[in-house]
This record gives C-alpha cells, structure tokens and sequence, in this order.
C-alpha cells in the first residue's frame, strides 16, 4: 500500500468515525438526552457557584474597602507637622492611602450631610467652623490594623490629635466580625467549588459509563471481528464529546437567559450578600471565557470518561 | 497454512487441561471437521486461533504468524485475515443486514465505493439477496447465521472459522449453512468447522478430527461418525 492510499483509507476511517458517533448519537437519543441532562446540571451548577463565589468576595472587598482610620488634628498643628506625620504613616507597610481632609473641607461634607437639618445648618454658621482637620487612613489588609493602632497610640502622635482615633466610626466591633469572617469565607467557597467540580465529574463519568457498559457486547463483536482500537472507541468519543459541547452551551445560555431574567424583574441592587447585578456584570464581562471553560471542561470529560470506559471492553486476554 | 505443536490450555489449575499437547496441521484449502462432545476442547481450540485465548504452552502458526511473538496492536491485523462465524451469530443488534456485512470492510477503511461492489455479490452468494435493509431481529436463525457467513468472508479471508454453525438451527436451515461453507470452500478458502451434527459429518465426507477431554484420539480423511 503507498501513502496516497494509506492516506485515504485513513481519512476514509477517521470520517467513518465521526459519522458512526453523530447517528449513534441520534439513534440512542434518550440516552444521550439523559447524559447531557446530568452533564448540564452539574456544568451549570458549577459555574454558578464560581460566579457566586466571586460575587461574594466582591461584597465583602466592597465592606473592607470602606473600613478606614480616621485620626482628628489639633488646630494647633502645623502644616510641617501634619506633613512629617503623613509621611510617618506612609512608611508604614499595611497603609494604603492616607488623604487629609482641612478644615473647609470638613465643613462642606458636613453641610451636605445635613441639608435637611436647618437647626444644625444654623448652629455651625454662628460659630466659627468647629470642625476639626483629619487625616484618613486607607489600610491594606484590613485583618492587620492592629499596627496602625499601635502607631497611632504612641505619646507624641496622640498629642497631635483632638479626638479620640475613630475606626470607621463607631461600627469597629462589627468590622472586626467582618475581617475575621472574610479570609474563612472566601477559603470555603473556593473549597466549594472545587469539591464541587470533582464531584461533577464522578457523576458524569458515571453516567457515560453506564451508557457504555450498555454496548459492552458491540464493543466485544467489534473486537472480535478485527477492529482495532480507535475505530471501536472513537464513535463512543465523538458521542461523548458531542453530549460535552451540547451541556456547555445550553448551560452558558441558561445563565445567560436567568441573568437576564433577574436582573430586569428584579430591580433591587441585591439580594443579602449576593448582588445580582454585579453577578451579572462579572457574567457578562467574562462571558466567551466562561463559554471556553465550559466547552473545555465539558470535552475533556465527555473525551476522557469514554476513553477510561470502553478501555476495559477492549483489552485482550494476557493470561496464559 | 495452519500449525499446532504440542498446545496446552489450562483455564484454572482445579479443573485441568482444557487442551492438552495437542499437535495439528491444516493444509491451505482443506475442510476441516472437529467433533467431540461438549466441554471436550472445540471452542478453546478455535479460541486460540482467532487468539481470544492465550495458550499456556506450546506453539500455533497460523498463515506464516507465529502467534507468541504476536503483539496485542497486531491482534486486529491477524483477526482480519481469519473469517469466524459463531453460533449465537454475534450480529451488531442496531446495523442492517447490508451494515453488518458492510462493517467488516469498513474495519479496514475500504471506501464506499468498493463496498457498495461487495456486499451485493457476497449477500448473493448466501441468498439474502433483497433482504439488505432488514434488521437482525426480523431475520430467522439460519438468515442470521447466512448474514454472519457473508461477513465472515467478504473480506475473502484465507481462512474461516465456523464454531458450531449450525447449533442453533433446524435441519433444514442448517443444510443451507453448510452448503455455503462448501461453496466458500471450493473458491479456495480453509474452513475449520466443528459442530455435533452426525448427519452433517457423514454427508461430507471430509477430514474429520475427534477431541475428547482435551486430546486428538482420531484423524481420518473421508470420515464417518458413527456415536
């Protein structure tokens, strides 16, 4: 035989292959509709969970973003002494940001604050302003705000502020829950998810391999009369393939359609912790990435569940 | 064409030889008869042929293959080359007459074309002609059998197996069955054919080999069966 006919009876066989995988396909249709089902489910469910995953974190970056120090300055102070102090807390390692708030601009914030209050709007302009200046600290890690503290405490500093130090108003103990509860919270839902995926996984190689162990016989007269290897299996990894690509695009556009759906109904930013519409947002900016993992995820186990399947059927005898 | 020496086949120590040192030796186009009554050896013998089974010693030949230094991607080559027609049929339940024999060609990634010449003549051959589209279900047992035989040999295999043909027919289908075999045979194809039907053996008159308990106790040319 030379390479051109080798070439064609290849090619011959390898498009053999992906017909006898699309009509087995159509001909086991409610097995096949009982595959996918499974495969959309869990295929849906997982990618669900990665959204709500990072939804969640989200929220709770939106809580830490908002915990902040604020210390009060004397009026005594100068502007070189307020500089040699910013300058202090920006050497330290955990502190973000710090934005200085003067005087007026105290005065204006609370103005706005309390626009509908003609009684307090009055009391503040009969006197000269009586706010203090103060000086915002934005930390990095929100869990680690201890140091600052310390610093802030130390003999000298203290004696430039006003006021005692406010941690994000009056509300520290509960942003302490909060920073406590985050790092767990977003540990567990990776967890989740991924305990999750493999459990997916079993389930859906389990159902592709019950639908083989269906054709066991097939697999065995196949074999019997010479077929080699992948002309037997490939029809059973097309098929497979085919219920993988099916799944994951059904379940991109189930998500799409429930996203759409919610997010229209219900006009309410959100729902507890979980916010709808940011949800969809992260749905829709990450959505042909989605779409890729889903269809790679739901191809490489439709391919590899049928591959470790028909293996068994097809071995030959090695005992003597 | 093919060659036995001194085979020895044991499935499990408990309950022996299945095989035991049995030596053989089948010229190219001679028809082959086995007897022997149940469990003496028949099928594991045309097991190991085909190579379903390993033997546990000694040496098969088969067309030139030596069968121990046979590796398992070869296996479908060999298995190409030999024609087995089983008694349960082993028919693929969801293809058609046409598709099953069709399948056997297909294996070897023959194009449409060339099968679209061969079925015809060989469903010709076993008469089932005009009975293409049927499915195995609809077919009685000594069409499934002649389906079975169609596919066995379109491929024209030097060799062909048939284990027990016609056990599972009346006499009548099973007269059929074997008239084709004779047919395939005269075309110039070895047959091997084991079966317990008396009548069959007289009515040949061909080389007959008697197993029991796992050894050859006759070889005669021209046989009679006489129980």
């Amino acid at each position: 035989m030379n390479n051109s006919e080798k070439f064609k009876r290849w090619s011959i066989t390898e498009w053999r292959i992906i017909k006898t995988g699309c009509t087995n396909f159509v001909r086991n249709a409610w097995l096949s509709i009982a595959a996918m089902a499974v495969m959309l489910i869990t295929l849906t469910i997982v990618l669900f969970s990665v959204i709500a995953n990072a939804t969640f974190t989200n929220t709770i970056k939106q809580i830490t973003d908002k915990i902040d120090v604020s210390i009060y300055l004397k009026d005594s102070v100068t502007p070189e002494n307020r500089e040699k102090l910013v300058k202090q807390m920006k050497a330290l390692p955990n502190v973000k940001e710090v934005t200085f708030l003067s005087k007026d601009d105290a005065l204006v914030i609370y103005k706005k604050q309390n626009a509908n209050n003609k009684d307090l709007l009055l009391a503040i302009s009969q006197t000269d302003n009586p706010l203090p200046a103060s000086l915002q600290i934005k930390p990095r890690n929100v869990n680690k705000i201890a140091e600052i503290k310390t610093f802030l405490d130390k003999k000298e500093i203290k004696d430039l502020q006003s006021d005692e130090t406010s941690y994000s108003g009056d509300r520290k103990e509960a942003v302490d829950k909060i920073t406590h509860a985050t790092d767990f919270i977003r540990r567990a839902g990776i967890i989740g998810v991924l305990v999750f995926a493999v459990i997916s996984m079993l389930i859906i190689f389990n159902t592709i391999q019950m639908a083989i162990f269906n054709r066991r016989d097939e697999i065995t007269i196949m074999r019997l009369l010479g077929a080699n290897t992948s002309f037997i299996r490939g029809p059973f990894v097309v098929e497979s393939v085919l219920y993988g690509v099916i799944s994951a695009m059904v379940s991109i556009l189930l998500l799409n359609g429930l996203f759409a759906v919610s997010s229209s109904t219900l006009e309410a930013t959100s729902l507890g912790l979980l916010d709808i519409n940011y949800a969809s947002r992260y749905f829709s900016s990450h959505f042909w990435i989605f779409m890729a993992l889903q269809l790679g995820v739901g191809v490489f186990i439709g391919a590899a569940s049928s591959i470790i399947a028909t293996h068994r059927y097809l071995k030959f005898k090695t005992t003597k | 064409m093919i060659l036995l020496d001194r085979v020895t086949k044991t499935y499990s120590r408990d309950t022996g030889a299945a095989l035991d040192r049995i030596s053989l030796h089948v010229e190219p186009k001679e028809f082959v008869i086995i007897i022997g009554s149940s469990g003496a050896g028949k099928s594991t013998l045309l097991k190991l042929l085909t190579r379903e089974e390993k033997p546990t010693s000694g040496k098969i030949i088969v067309g030139g293959i030596d069968y121990s230094k046979l590796k398992d991607k070869d296996i479908p080559l060999l298995r190409r080359k030999i024609g087995t027609v089983f008694q349960d049929f082993k028919l693929l339940p969801g293809k058609n007459v046409y598709e099953n024999v069709a399948f056997a060609l297909e294996i070897v990634g023959m194009s449409n074309k060339e099968i679209d010449h061969t079925v015809p003549r060989v469903l010709e051959i076993v008469g089932l002609k005009g009975k293409e589209k049927r499915m195995p279900m609809e077919l009685s047992g000594g069409e499934r059998q002649r389906v079975a035989i169609a596919r066995a040999v379109v491929r024209q295999p030097k060799i062909l197996i048939a284990d027990e043909p016609t056990g599972n027919l009346d006499p009548k289908h099973a007269w059929d069955v074997i008239k084709v075999l004779e047919k395939i045979n005269r075309f110039g194809t070895t047959v091997i054919l084991t079966t317990h039907n008396q009548e069959i053996v007289n009515k040949l008159k061909r080389r007959v080999i008697t197993i029991e308990a796992g050894k050859i106790v006759s070889d005669r040319a021209n046989a009679e069966y006489h129980s």
